[in-house]
Formats: C-alpha cells, structure tokens, sequence
C-alpha cells in the first residue's frame, strides 16, 4: 500500500479499512449474518470445522493463489503438483484424514487447485470395481503415492455415449495376457486428468475380446510410465491435450496403446472375469456400481456448481455496492450501481437461486442418504428415481448456475473482464461441469424418460416414487390468485409450478403416443419429442427446487430475522422463474395476462426488498478474501487500490518489454520500411 | 481428403453457396476484392506464425505487434485504403483478434483529424502518421466508464507558463483500460475536466506525451503501465495512466472546437452533436462485429456436428451424426439463422449510415436521432444475443469445445467485451427507451411518428376499437414472413405502450422523475428489447425479395421463418398476453419450428460454408473446412508446452521425492 499511502488515496477509507459504502450496507442487515452462515454449515461445530481447516490452508504460503493469473500452463500445472505433495504432509502433520470431518473443508479451501485429483477416482474405480485381492494390491500402492493413478474412459470420438468406446482388449490364451490397442485415431484416449504428464497407472475401458467374442465395456489397470525415471512404457504414446478455457493446472492427457500386454489379474473382476481358459464369467450385481456413478453427480454440485456461483455473486453484489455510475437523482453523488432496478435484477435473482440450489443439494443428500441405507439392505427399487434425480438436478444447477456466474461476470462491467476480478477464472471452471458427468441434454433426456415412464404408471394407477407422485394428479383448473400480494403466498406459486411440470409431461407423453400409434418408429418419435422432453424435465426439476425451497424455509426457526429473509430469496426465487418462462405458465390458461402482470409486480417489488439485504446475504456464504481471489470482491471493499497494486505485479509491468527493443525502437524511429 | 461426412452434407445442398456469399459480402465483385486482399495475407510468410495458443501474453503481444508493423507497412504499399478493405486486410492479418495499435489507428488519428486545429495537424499528423508518434485515446478511468461526466482526472490552466497541469487526484481516477497504452503508445490523447479561471469547462481532450522518445521511458511525472491478464485480448496491452502535476504546453489542447486562449479565457464550442456520427458508425460496426462472430462459432459448431457421430438413434444402427438430433439441431439452427438476421441488420445500419453522413455534410441531422436511438439498442441486443449465442455454440461441441483447440473459447473472450464498451448494453437498452418513450408522448400528445416507431402511431386507433385486438389474434399467419413482422410490431407496440404507462404511474406516486426511472427500468430494457426484435425481423423479411436466385430465396426465407418464429415461441408469453397469439396457435409455432430445423438440416452445413471463412481465419481445428478433425487434434496437442519433454521437469522436484519419502 506504500504507493497509496498518501492521505489524497486514502480517501473515503474509513477507519476500520472498510470502505464506506459496504460498512453502511452490514449496518442495516435485518437479520444475523452468523446465523445465517450457521445454517449453511449445518451448524455452528461445522462452522467451526471449516474455518479452523480454512486459517490453516491460508496461512500457509505454498497454498497462495495470489500469482495464479499470471502463471502459463506449465506454471500452473507445477504448482498444483506442488500443492498437492505439501498437502500430504500438511495433511499428516495436522493428523487431518480422509474420512475425517476436516476432509471436505481442504479440498474447498485449496479451491481445486491441486494436482491429482483423478488419482482420487483411480482408486475408487478400484474399490467400486477391483476384487478383494485386488484391493489389497494396489489401494496402499496408491494411498502412498508410490504410483499415481489415473482414469481413461473419453476417447476422442467418444464421451457420453459408453457402449461407443473403441479401445480394443484381446484376451490372448497362451500367454494369459490382455493385448490393448488403439485401433484407429478416434480411439484415442482423451481428457483424462493426471494422465497427461503425472500419471504411471490409469484404469481403461475397452471393449473386451476373447475368441473372438466381443463382451462390452471392461476396465484395465494399465502402467503407462515408469515407475523408475517416469519415461512412457513401450508401446504408449501419452501426453497433454493442450490448452483449455481452464484448468490449465491439470494435465488433461491422451493416450495410444500400441500392443501393450497386461497380466489377466488387471482387468477389474469384481463383477466379470476371464479365466485363465477364456470362460467369460459375470457375477453379481453391479447395481452398487452404478449407484455409485450416480452418487458422482451428486457430490459435484456444492464444490463444483454452487460454490462458484456463491462467490460470483458476493463479487459481484460487493463491486455493485463499492461502485458508483452516473447519478439517479440530480445533485446528489453519483449512485450505487447496486441501486439501478436493471442490475437488481440482473444480480438478485441468482443470489436467490444460490441460497435455493443450496437447500435443494441437502434435499438430495438426504435423498441419497436414505438411498444408500435401502441399497445397503439390497433393496434397489430407488435406484430409477436416484438416477433421474441426480441426472437432472446435476444438468438443471450447472445450466443455470453456469449462466448465473456469466451475468454476474457481464454485471461487473469492464473491470469484471480482467482475471484480476476472479470471475473469468470461475466462469471458465464452471462451465466445464455442463459436459463432464454426462452432458447436460444427454442427462436431461434420461430425467425424461424417467418422467415419462412415471407418468404412464400412474395412469395406469400403478404406485410410483414418492418424488413424482404429484404426476398422478392431473387436475385442470385456473389459478386462484387475485393480486400481487396473493403470489407472495407459497401455496399459490407452488401449485402454478407443479401444473406447469405435469402440462408438461402429460402433453409429451400424449403427443410421444400419438406419434407411435400414427406409424412412426418408436426411436423416432422419441427423436422428434425431445426439444419438449427436455422441457419437461427442466419444469420437474424447477418444480422440486421450489417446494423444497418452501418446506426448508417452513422450518426455519423464525430467529434473528433469518426465516423472514429467507422467504423473501425463496419468494423471489419462484417469481423470478415464472417471469423468465412467462409462456410456459400463461400456455393453458392456468396464469392469466393479468396476473402475470401482478407477477411481474409482485417480482420487481422484491428486487427492492432483498436489495436492502444483499450484501449481509452474500456475507453470510463467508468467504474469506483468499478464497475470492478478486480484486473486486473483497471484504474491506477497497476495490480500486488493489486492483492498481495487483496490476502492478502483472509480470508484463516487471520485465522491459522484448517487443520493444525488436519492433517497437524500429517502428518509433520511422524505420518502417526496413521491417 | 474431404471427410466422407462433410463431403456427402455439401453434395445434399439444394443450393449454390457462392451466391449466398455474394449477398453477404454485398455483389461477386467484392467477394471477389475480399478474396484477393485474404490472398495476399494468407501467402505472404512474413504473416505466418506459431499457432497463438501455445504462446504467453508476452509473446502474444511481441507476435501481434510485429505483424502490426508489417500491416502498416504492406497497406501502404499495396494502396490498400478503403476503410472496408483496411479493415478486411486488418482482420486477416490479425485473424480477428484486437491489435496494439488498434487505437493509435482507429482512435488517435481519427480524433487529430476531426478534432485537431490545423497547427495541431501539422505538428502531430504526420509524425503519428509515420508512427513516430504512437498514440491511444484515454477516457475510461478505474471507477469511471459509461458516464462521461463522472471522469475525474483534471487539466489545470496556468497563465503563468501558458500549460495545462495534468492531474490523477484520487486512485479512481487512474486512466484504466485504454488499448496501447500499457506498453505500446509515446502519447495518449487524454480526456480531463478542463480548469480555467477557477471554474471547471468539462471535459476536453488533451494530447499528452507519455514515454521518452528514444527510450521509451515514462516521462517524470507520469506512471503508466500494463493492467494485467484478462479473460482475453492477450495481444492487446491495455494500460493505466496516472499524472502528478505533469504539464503540457497550451497548445496541446484539441482546439478546433472549443479553446483556452493564453490569458485563460475559455471560448466554447458552436455544437456537440456531430459526436453521434462516430458514436453511430462505431455502433454499427458491433453490430457487423455480433454477426461474424456468432457466424464464425455457428460455422464450427455445425460442420464439426456433422463430423462427430454420438449413441444411437435406432438400436444396432452405427452411431448418427449428432446434427441428426432434434435437440442439437435446436442448439444450433435457431443461431445459424440469428446470424443470417444480424447480417443483414449489420448492412442495413452501415447503409443507412452511409446516405445519412451525407445528409451531416450537408448539414440535414433530422434522420439522426432515431438512427442513434435505434442503433444503442440493436448493440446491446445484438452483442448480447452473439454472447450467449457463441457460448451455446462452443457447448454444443461437448467435451472438445472446451479445448483451445475448438477455437470457440477465443472467439467468446475476444467478443464478450462488447457488451460493454462502446456503451454498457444496459444502459444503451436504455437510451434506446427514452427515445420510444419520447415518440410515444408524441403520439399521445396528438403527434404523428416517423420511421421504425411509427406503429406507435397506431395505437390512439386501437384504444377507439377494443375489439382490434382479438381481430388481430386470427389474422397471424405463421408461415407467412410478412405477417409475423405484424405480430412482433404488435408485441413492440403493445410492450411500449406498457412502460410507458408503468413510468406514468410511477411519476404519479413520486417527486422525482428519476426515480420514477429506475423503477421502471426493467421495464424499459424490455420495450427496448422488443422493439430491436421487431426491427431485426422487419429487415431481415425485407432482405427476401431482394434476392433474385430462387434456390437462394427458398433457403434464407426458411432461416427467416426458423428466426421469427423461434422469436415467438421463446417468448410466447408476450404473445399471448398481449392475445396477438393463441395458446393453439403458440403449438403450432413450436411444431412449426421443429419442422423447419429438419428442413434447414440438410443445408446446413452449405448455410455455413456460405460465410466463407478461411481456416485460417477460423482458426479452429473442429471447424476445419475439410472435417479431418480428429487426427489434426492429435497433432495440435502434441504442441502443447506441456509436451515440450516428455518427462516433466516436476517429476524431478516433486513427485519423485514424494516417493521416496513415503
């Protein structure tokens, strides 16, 4: 601070560091910003928890992310790999464990920023997939680090689609070996993170042959680089795809076979097996396999999908507050862009859906919880609807949520633009969890086949589960509302969703009939249905996210005002939906013109409420500076002295400009023509 | 050889793609200039370089800014001087991408020419001409952008010695952001609130030297430097400026309007309106700018879904090309014919600058108005449209889109910032407002409108007859282009009309009118929204009978339906509130939709061709004309840094001590 340390700079600082205009927007909160952030936790111990492994994370420099924007790739990518060994030993020396209360604080703390990240799922492919002996090989190996795991699924013509994979796997007899190939170029494996530079093992999939008979999808444990000097094993080509829009910390890598032979104990046999004569064997269920991918896209969603829209929007809503832009009334200072009606509602709404899509991921833990609990007693019968729901939500919050954090980015103006505001470093991170996981379209069209496959039972008055049982209730009808302030009333937009969720199933799944019964091929008619289906999926999903919104706000405990402004979000949140989709709800007539007039009303009414909390609300996230890594987006709100000192660092202000010398000095001294 | 796949889409074509290129480049004769001033770029070595990707931001800028040089230099000797063929050249050479003297160019000479007296052209012209003098143009500060009169930065006047003193009082108003002027400028024209006698002139620019000539070093007094990495713009060094009493001679204000004689008298300019010319121009560019880029994402979206083959659409058959999905054609048709639409909307505005500019010489500005209003809007909501429009592009690539190697990420950071310079949209959706709410007030006080507005017109008619709104309601016909510019005037009029009297309301419960305002704003950005809307269809129906080739015709009429009919169904709301359409008729408009897209399918590799992108100018290896894709990533990754050996220096430092120690 020692170049602004003039009194002229100094302006507007007010005694405690904190800039003015955010010390005055915490002096009005209407409710406790600690308790609130108490309720995200899951209470106070887990507050605790995670601000204790938060301090320890931060003060330690090898951790900083300060110079992230400035780094290249390779840079990048040291760093993580740095990380991710001292965490090791930070890990040890803080006696923090795996399945310790700590654990999922450290990976939050550290923001992703580590190295080895599918060595974590090479080992749990292992324990999902691996016999016991398998286990007992090759799990210590990995928890010491004395290989490094990987995960080779993608090709690079292939991704969602499994059955597509191309990677061959022969099993040979006679020397009790599989010979794995790339056959041709879009059989590459591709994407896999750790296997571009760090990995020596990695588990692939390939199709498995013996005689002759091609069995399907299996995994392999194969060695690509020494375990000695880390070259490539004969017969691999491996290495890093190049850059992406992020995660250029991680080496997303490819990966040839060329006859590579692996001993037959490496194919995964949990569930299939070759035996040493080639008999195929299967055995088992592998229903707690697949239960477990679908688990995957549940536990993404908080650090992944939620968490980088929290921060974009205390970034955001923070900047909005410190920010100030022409003036609203003449004479007076120029006013709080916070303050302009077009950035409420650019900004407000996704703060509402944050808080919401926070309240809907507990929905869905618990959900799993009890699932997990059912499967473990061998009953598997939620496993349809634990697959829909994860396969939906995981596609409905990364869409929107992927969205929210762009028109947080695109509301902080130009200075949102530079790296130095950390929102394009979220964005670009954010968006990725659109594809990986199963591309959102993809998994929406699987939430719709579940949807439709309900509907049809409960036509048939066949029970179905609990989370669309309001399927069965198909029932016409007008909303009852009658002013602005009747769709402040839960009951009133809760029932609106949930006609809109079954217009929209029941009106596909005729018109999906109607297509078949008029001689169309079932596959096409599902082809020529799926713009709608995608439709109706997204509608349940909002629908759920809704009422759950409600039912958690129901039971709040109405202290320190938190219940109060938590229905306000969840208020705002339900409208906000409806205005956006106004055609959806006006379709049948179920919402008329006019009070979709009183629901636009009622919607811009509480832009100007939450207004008041929005920075106490963003607060309560409790996000620490480091964590924001922004210059816009701290706490103290100083935003414009730090964003001039960080800029300073950028090390194209540290070193003389080699294009000066070069083409510069020519070009100044009127040497053009002798370029 | 041409990818089996890509080979068998343009053989299905119904139509010539050449002369939908003509269209679009305006006549064969300047495809036919286009392709020679790309040629000369294309084959010159001197052009050539390692793919930008590979590069850091240092070498990006050394790369950019010696094929800058070179550009300078080339121009002038082929005689390139036309601005559409300077800017074709330009584009080429730096394959879309912002450039360090993009300023000094577009900016700085520009500004000396129309705002330099003639003592000041003479002294800094020919210099900045030679680039001895690079320059950029300084206004954004670090807490001051869209609202001009906020700038703080301050020109003092002192007789004494005859110089302005330049001043950066508070961190806020450190000049932030301008082009060129981190590492690349000598000078900077700056804009300052101008001090004379005590009182404060506003604000006037000023030519202010920056670096040493010879050296290069930042002058004493001033603090300049590069503002660190962005979301993209790597080539560009957009800088920060800061002054501590440093002073220029009085003749270093541009002078040709306003002026500050030597006792200090301030003489005041005659008019300031001829600024919105410029403001038009630059406007109508973004707008040209919104339709390349979505094309350009639209071009390898499609080509590379036409390559890529995904699951099954029917049990046992080999995997589809996932063009043949409905879903990934509703992704990316709807795109393709938004950016035939701002083609078209991009010409219109640029013509309609053109005959107007005469019109300014000869002194007739009465068109000028509206074309301002109109043009803020159709910025905001083209910039905004291609913004989002890119990104559903580069997702509908998957997994491969997010690699640099798509080229859509790049396309995206070069082309987002447009949102907000050159007017912040929200706030241009605004001024557009006040201009539809100004006519409206016209109308209601008995005046009649002219021009895109004049449906406002209409509207006193309809209040008469209530029942012409439900007379409407079955005259749409949805398959009928001209119709359906009648159901979005409908929607335009009705959503005007709607903010207007929200703002009237307000302004009966308030003081202040501004108040009143901003809590109409959401309002307002939507009327404005919907009249842009309304203007894109109008013109793009109006472009059909201007085509002659029947083949042609039929094609862009589809994309013309496929455009104003996803138009109505993405906002049936609108439609239905306002009762211009049915909620049967909304059904039909969305089955009408999902026929069109099986209708465009077989074209639509050809609809992209037609833009007629060279690779390199695409510069990306999934929309690679001839759809090799798959073998030109693999060669594309084996040049990563990452790849430069193949054991990584960290297995040395890292990972092998870990396992050692473990």
């Amino acid at each position: 601070m020692a170049l602004l340390g003039t009194s002229k700079y100094a302006q507007g600082i007010g005694l405690s560091g904190v800039n003015p205009d955010l010390a005055s927007e915490r002096q009005t909160a209407s409710f406790s910003v600690e308790g609130l952030t108490t309720v995200l936790d899951g209470g106070a111990e887990h507050t605790r928890v995670r601000r204790a492994v938060v301090e320890v994370i931060e003060r330690d420099p090898v951790f900083s992310r300060e110079n992230q924007y400035f780094q290249t790739q390779n840079e990048r990518y040291e760093a993580a790999v740095r990380k991710a060994v001292h965490l090791q030993k930070k890990m040890h020396e803080m006696g923090w464990r795996e399945d310790g209360p700590e654990f999922i604080y450290i990976y939050r703390a550290v923001a992703g920023d580590v190295a080895f990240l599918l060595h974590r799922v090479f080992m749990r492919s292992i324990s999902v997939l691996g016999s016991d002996e398998q286990v007992a090989k090759w799990i210590p190996l990995a928890t010491k680090h004395q290989l490094i795991g990987s995960y080779a699924q993608t090709e690079l013509g292939h991704g969602t689609y499994l059955q597509g994979l191309e990677t061959t796997a022969v099993f040979d007899t006679t020397t009790q070996e599989f010979i794995l190939n790339t056959p041709k170029i879009s059989a590459m494996k591709w994407w896999p993170g750790d296997m571009g530079r760090s990995a020596t093992h990695t588990v692939v999939f390939a199709q498995l042959y013996v005689h002759g008979k091609c069995y399907g999808v299996h995994p392999f444990i194969v060695q690509i680089r020494s375990l000695w000097d880390h070259s490539l094993c004969p017969g691999i080509t491996a290495g890093d795809i190049g850059p992406k829009m992020n995660f250029e910390h991680i080496d997303n890598g490819y990966l040839m076979l060329q006859n590579v032979r692996i001993p037959r104990e490496n194919m995964l046999n949990k569930f299939c097996e070759v035996q040493p004569d080639g008999t195929y064997v299967r055995r088992g269920s592998q229903k707690i396999n697949y239960f477990t991918m679908t688990t995957v896209r549940v536990s993404l969603l908080s650090d992944e999908v939620i968490l980088p829209l929290m921060k974009a929007c205390t970034i955001a809503i923070r900047y909005s507050a410190v920010r100030r832009q022409s003036k609203l009334n003449p004479g007076e200072k120029e006013a709080k862009i916070l303050d302009y009606q077009t950035q409420q509602e650019k900004l407000l709404p996704q703060l509402a859906a944050a808080y919401a899509f926070h309240f809907v991921n507990n929905y869905l833990h618990k959900l799993f919880d009890r699932g997990y609990k059912e499967i473990q007693e061998r009953n598997f019968n939620s496993l349809p609807e634990l697959h829909a729901s994860s396969s939906g939500f995981k596609a409905m919050l990364s869409q929107y949520c992927t969205a929210g954090v762009e028109i947080c980015l695109r509301a902080c103006g130009g200075h949102g633009y530079s790296l130095l505001s950390g929102l394009p470093s979220l964005y670009t991170k954010i968006l990725a969890s659109c594809i990986y996981e199963g591309e959102n379209t993809i998994l929406l069209l699987q939430t719709a086949r579940f949807l439709i496959k309900c509907f049809a039972a409960a036509s048939a008055g066949q029970p179905i589960p609990q989370s669309v049982t309001y399927l069965a209730a198909v029932k016409p009808g007008k909303c009852p509302a009658k002013n602005k302030l009747d769709f402040l009333n839960p009951d009133i937009y809760v029932e609106a969703y949930q006609h809109t969720a079954i217009r929209l199933s029941s009106s596909t799944a005729a018109k999906l009939q109607d297509l078949i019964q008029s001689g169309v091929k079932k596959h096409e008619a599902w082809n020529q249905c799926t713009v709608q289906l995608v439709q109706a999926a997204k509608a349940h999903c909002h629908y759920i996210t809704v009422k759950n919104f409600v039912e958690t706000v129901e039971k709040l405990e109405n202290n320190a005002g938190i219940q109060k402004i938590m229905k306000h979000l969840c208020d705002l949140f339900a409208l906000h939906g409806i205005f956006s989709n106004a055609g959806l709800f006006l379709h049948d007539g179920y919402i008329s013109g006019a009070q979709m007039d009183m629901i636009t009303a009622s919607y811009l009414d509480l832009l100007g409420v939450i207004r008041k909390d929005a920075v106490p609300l963003v607060d309560a996230f409790d996000f620490t500076d480091k964590s924001l890594n922004s210059a816009l987006g701290s706490y103290d709100g100083n935003v414009y002295q730090r964003l001039y000192e960080w800029a300073q660092k950028s090390p194209t202000n540290q070193q003389i400009s080699p294009a000066y010398e070069k083409y510069l000095r020519p070009l100044l001294h009127n040497k053009l023509s002798k370029l | 050889m041409m990818n089996a796949d890509l080979r068998r889409e343009r053989a299905a074509a119904t139509f010539q793609p050449e002369l939908l290129t003509h269209i679009l480049d305006g006549g064969a004769e300047r495809t036919r200039r286009r392709k020679e001033i790309e040629a000369l770029v294309i084959n010159d070595p001197d052009f050539q370089h390692e793919d930008l990707n590979f590069l850091s931001r240092s070498q990006r800028y050394e790369q950019a800014i010696r094929k800058s040089s070179l550009m300078v230099m080339k121009l002038r000797e082929y005689g390139i001087a036309d601005p559409e063929e300077i800017y074709w050249f330009k584009s080429f050479v730096h394959r879309g991408r912002p450039e360090p003297l993009d300023l000094h160019l577009g900016m700085f000479l520009p500004t000396l020419l129309t705002q330099a007296t003639p003592e000041q052209q003479d002294r800094f012209f020919m210099p900045a001409w030679n680039l001895e003098i690079i320059g950029t143009y300084a206004q954004t500060e670090m807490g001051h952008g869209t609202h001009l009169r906020g700038l703080e930065t301050t020109a003092t006047y002192d007789p004494a010695t005859q110089e302005f003193i330049l001043n950066s009082p508070t961190v806020t108003s450190i000049k932030w952001w301008p082009g060129g002027l981190g590492k690349t400028s000598n000078h900077a024209i700056v804009l300052a609130q101008l001090y004379t006698q005590g009182q404060c002139k506003g604000l006037h620019a000023f030519i202010v030297p920056i670096r040493q000539l010879g050296t290069h070093e930042p002058l004493p007094g001033i603090t300049v430097g590069d503002i660190g990495p962005k979301f993209g713009y790597d080539e560009m060094d957009n800088g920060y400026l800061k002054m501590d009493n440093f002073r220029i001679p009085r003749e270093n204000m541009l002078m040709k309007y306003a002026q500050v004689e030597p006792d200090g008298t301030y003489v005041k300019p005659v008019s300031d309106k001829l600024t919105y010319g410029t403001m038009v121009f630059i406007r109508s560019l973004i707008v040209g700018d919104s339709a390349r880029s979505l094309s350009r994402a639209c071009t390898i979206a499609i080509r590379y879904s036409a390559v890529r083959h995904q699951s099954e659409l029917k049990a046992g058959e080999p995997e589809p090309q996932i063009l043949d999905y409905q879903t990934q054609q509703y992704k990316l048709f709807p795109l393709l014919a938004t950016a035939y639409a701002f083609h078209f909307v991009g010409a219109y505005i640029k013509d309609t600058y053109r005959r107007i500019s005469g019109d300014i010489n000869a002194g007739d500005l009465s068109e000028l108005p509206e074309l301002h209003a109109l043009t803020a809007g159709l910025k905001a909501f083209t910039s905004w449209t291609a913004n989002a429009g890119i990104e559903e592009c580069r997702m509908a690539c998957g997994g491969h889109g997010y690699s640099r190697c798509s080229g859509i990420p790049d396309i995206y950071v070069t082309f987002t910032p447009s949102c907000t310079y050159e007017g912040e949209n929200t706030v241009m959706m605004l001024q557009t407002a006040r201009f539809l709410i100004k006519s409206y007030n016209q109308v209601i006080a008995g005046q009649r409108v002219s021009g895109m507005v004049s449906y406002l017109n209409d509207l006193s008619r309809q209040r008469i007859q209530p029942q012409h709104v439900a007379a409407r309601t079955v005259s749409v016909r949805i398959n009928d282009p001209i119709s359906l510019v009648e159901a979005y005037k409908a929607r335009a009029a009705r959503l005007v009309e709607a903010a207007a009297k929200n703002l009237q309301a307000e302004l009966n419960h308030r003081k202040s009118k501004d108040d009143a305002w901003n809590r109409t704003s959401v309002d307002l950005v939507r009327a404005s929204e919907v009249h842009c809307h309304y203007v894109i269809v109008k013109l793009f129906t109006a472009k059909l009978s201007e085509i002659s080739n029947a083949a042609v015709r039929a094609v862009v009429t589809e994309l013309c339906l496929l455009y104003a009919l996803y138009g109505i169904s993405k906002n049936a709301g609108d439609f239905m509130q306002a009762g211009i359409l049915t909620d049967a008729q909304i059904t039909q408009v969305n089955q009408r939709v999902k026929e069109l897209l099986a209708i465009i399918r077989p074209n639509a590799v050809a609809l992209v061709d037609s833009f007629d992108f060279h690779d390199t100018h695409l510069g990306s290896v999934l929309g690679r004309y001839d759809g090799n894709v798959y073998e030109n990533m693999f060669e594309w990754a084996k040049k990563s840094p990452l790849n430069k050996t193949e054991v990584h220096e960290s297995f040395h430092k890292h990972l092998k001590p870990l396992q050692a120690k473990l």
